[in-house]
């Protein structure tokens, strides 16, 4: 019976360091590059792309984002509406701001994501619109992407 | 003595990582799957004040605004641009002539700074083509790769919907 021992299987014990150290390098590097403040973004607006627009150096004072989809809707609060309705739904959020200490309209700033295909006309509708509610400091988005216009001798 | 030799012996203790490559493995499979490689976002900044400054004040350090004026065809694309009235052929040149008022050979002059650009498009021009020009006058990028800002002062005329 004490044969029996010599055939049992032998246990290994693999090194796992090597593994784990790449597998946290790994999710380290995924968790950095996650970006959840561009949540907002919606797959509904391509920004027209520039290689002078800069990434902005610090974050603006109480951003308010609004998109101009390529029919020339509004995205705003997450809800897509016609230019008409932009107006009250502006209003609400200019009340909502104004009852905050130390906010108002004409200290925020609206960020402009516009679709490349919608019209010029309609973001300065939307412009317009901000404007009238006393919104004074405007920002259009663009994607940061280099293009070939380049001037002669730079 | 043998005895003695093998109590004193540290005992190895053996972790059980199972659990914790498991967990390890979900948050890179979460990671992997919810990455989502986005172009970085830059701004403009453009200059809409809500009303004209009274008239009769006018700021004496102020230049009077660069007239560009982009025109389309009927499914918006750029057809013209004019700048100061002056038909051009292309947005390069748009560049170059904006860069020849307010550049010489060591970069942006300090009037540069002052200077204001206003954009007066067709109300159906793609907003694509006026990115595009602001580009084209806003600045460059040199030899380096450095962005130099050369006009930020950027407005627009409002056109009404024809």
């Amino acid at each position: 019976m004490r044969w029996g021992r010599r055939t049992t299987a032998v246990r290994t014990n693999p090194d796992m360091t090597p593994m784990i150290d790449v597998t946290f390098q790994l999710v380290i590097f995924f968790m950095l590059t996650m970006n959840f403040s561009q949540e907002d973004q919606t797959e509904l607006i391509r920004l027209p792309s520039s290689e002078i627009a800069k990434p902005p150096d610090q974050p603006v004072e109480t951003p308010i984002t609004l998109q101009v989809t390529a029919k020339g809707n509004v995205i705003f609060g997450g809800r897509q509406m016609p230019m008409a309705n932009l107006e009250r739904e502006l209003l609400r959020e200019k009340q909502l701001l104004e009852s905050i200490p130390g906010k108002s309209a004409s200290r925020a700033t609206i960020i402009i994501r516009a679709d490349g295909r919608a019209q010029i006309g309609q973001v300065q509708d939307a412009i317009a619109i901000c404007q009238k509610l006393d919104f004074q400091h405007f920002v259009l988005r663009a994607k940061q992407e280099k293009k070939v216009l380049k001037p002669e001798g730079a | 003595m043998k005895r003695a030799g093998r109590s004193e012996q540290t005992q190895r203790i053996e972790l059980n990582m199972t659990p914790m490559i498991d967990v390890v493995f979900q948050l890179l499979i979460f990671f992997m799957l919810s990455l989502k490689l986005l172009a970085p976002e830059g701004d403009f900044h453009i200059r809409m004040p809500k009303a004209a400054p009274a008239e009769g004040q006018p700021d004496p350090t102020q230049l009077p605004p660069i007239k560009v004026r982009l025109t389309a065809d009927r499914n918006g694309n750029l057809r013209g641009i004019q700048m100061a009235e002056k038909p051009l052929r292309s947005l390069e040149q748009l560049r170059n002539e904006v860069l020849a008022l307010v550049c010489d050979e060591r970069g942006p002059k300090p009037e540069a700074a002052k200077t204001e650009i206003d954009f007066d498009c067709d109300y159906h021009l793609r907003y694509s083509y006026v990115v595009e020009a602001m580009t084209a006058v806003s600045g460059y990028v040199d030899k380096n790769d450095r962005i130099v800002k050369v006009i930020e002062k950027i407005k627009f005329t409002r056109r009404q919907k024809e």
